[in-house]
């Protein structure tokens, strides 16, 4: 087994170059399971836990790009105004995890449970490739993870980065797991109202293939706020049933399986539940807001 | 491939097989035991050491990734023959049953203490919520962290580094 110590994304790129089979290693909260168990052997791993060029962030008019090597003690502690992608930082693994484990890694791995996925999909984010010849991929992040563990990155490609359009207004990630610390989601959930765009985004973890939007409870939402006149006062009146209907809505769009994690029916009825949480903290949270002004 | 690392202060070097993890390196390759080998996958926390000051397991890191870097354990806590407020705050709350958790416990600890000199009951829940005592000890733990965080900071001992 070759082990590659690049110090810089050039120099990753160039072993990418010439060796596309060599596995990008960064927090190895994934690989180093899989290598210690002997499930997997690749034949190279690409050291990138040194390449400052994957541990930035900044943002550009409206738009906030995370480094791909950005870990999620930085996501929970040091980014700002990134509030559901912090909350979901922090329920990952431990301390000793999220000292190590990066964005990318996230991504990369692609798990239908990974716990920062079903933020990216409801910021509608981007993910931000690199090849060899330096050029950048944009890829949406539906384009991204088509399935359980499968991306559509190219053998010689890295990951970047991640972006997405910054918006005003709450948002939340839930999950739901036997702790709540150190345990692989069995249902998640991630709500952004976008008060600017008038837009609810809602996405789900750990409960399909791969992470999933509900644009059926998201539109029923928005038709419902829009009648209701929330957008422009956050303080009316919504009907509780409102909270009931989005999250079946939300359940209804979950396509979960049984496995050792749980059961289909328990996370379709976890999903209703977070569904319906999440509405409620959004109402509850722009009144606060608004009252805090 | 050869290895260099500085362990608690002394640059080391050890071979290894390119795929092995820092833990092997620490344990098998240069001696130092003190870290414990468990679970092999970031669940249990017993292999806890600081690689550049960050709290990590040691199974997780690729023995590679920290050539060239600092690692710390719980072997460099204190001077030989002495021992650490932590350490001595779990012996005398009998936070230690078997012991094969303590090593790790102890260096998480030492950890949050540096960042939160005074943690409440939920800071160390979570801040020990990677590291697993298989004989149900954890309320003792609890009474030792407490205990050390009290004395750190009416003696203003503990920035070891």
């Amino acid at each position: 087994m070759d082990v590659h110590l690049a110090r810089t994304l050039e120099e990753a790129l160039e072993v990418k170059a010439r060796q596309p089979e060599a596995v990008p290693i960064a927090g190895g909260t994934d690989l180093m399971v899989a290598l210690n168990f002997d499930r997997q052997r690749p034949p190279a791993l690409l050291d990138v836990s040194r390449l400052e060029d994957l541990r930035v962030w900044r943002r550009e008019d409206d738009v906030f790009f995370v480094g791909a090597g950005v870990t999620y003690t930085q996501l929970l502690h040091t980014l700002p105004g990134t509030h559901p992608l912090a909350q979901a930082a922090r329920t990952v693994g431990s301390v000793q995890i999220r000292n190590r484990g990066t964005l990318g890694g996230n991504l990369g791995t692609a798990s239908p449970a990974g716990d920062t996925l079903p933020v990216l999909a409801a910021y509608d984010a981007d993910v931000v490739l690199i090849r060899p010849d330096g050029r950048r991929r944009v890829v949406p992040w539906h384009a991204f993870m088509v399935g359980p563990k499968r991306t559509t990155l190219a053998s010689d490609e890295l990951i970047l980065g991640v972006q997405w359009r910054l918006t005003r207004g709450p948002g939340s990630f839930l999950k739901v797991g036997p702790r709540n610390a150190m345990v692989i989601a069995v249902a998640s959930l991630c709500l952004v109202a976008d008060v600017d765009r008038r837009r609810i985004r809602v996405a789900l973890g750990s409960v399909g293939p791969t992470v999933l939007r509900a644009p059926a409870a998201e539109a029923y939402a928005e038709q419902v706020l829009t009648a209701a006149g929330w957008w422009d006062d956050p303080a009316v009146e919504v009907a509780p049933q409102v909270a009931e209907e989005f999250g079946e809505r939300v359940a209804a769009a979950a396509r979960p399986i049984d496995d050792v994690r749980g059961t289909a029916a328990y996370r379709r009825h976890a999903c209703a539940v977070l569904g319906r949480r999440a509405l409620r903290w959004m109402l509850e949270d722009r009144v606060r807001e608004a009252a805090s002004c | 491939m050869l290895i260099r690392v500085r362990v608690n202060g002394e640059w080391r070097t050890g071979e290894v097989w390119p795929g092995a993890n820092l833990l092997s390196l620490l344990r098998d390759t240069l001696g130092l035991p003190g870290a414990k080998n468990a679970c092999e996958q970031g669940e249990c926390g017993s292999c806890s050491v600081w690689l550049d000051g960050e709290l990590v397991c040691a199974c997780l890191v690729l023995a590679a990734q920290a050539h060239e870097r600092d690692v710390r354990t719980v072997e460099g806590l204190a001077p030989e023959g002495t021992l650490h407020p932590v350490q001595e705050a779990f012996l005398e709350t009998g936070a230690v049953q078997c012991g094969f958790c303590t090593p790790g416990l102890i260096v998480a600890a030492v950890d949050l203490l540096r960042r939160v000199p005074a943690p409440d009951d939920s800071a160390i829940r979570e801040a020990l919520a990677g590291n697993l005592c298989r004989c149900t000890g954890y309320g003792k733990i609890l009474e030792a962290v407490r205990l050390a965080a009290d004395r750190m900071r009416t003696s203003g001992a503990g920035d070891d580094r």
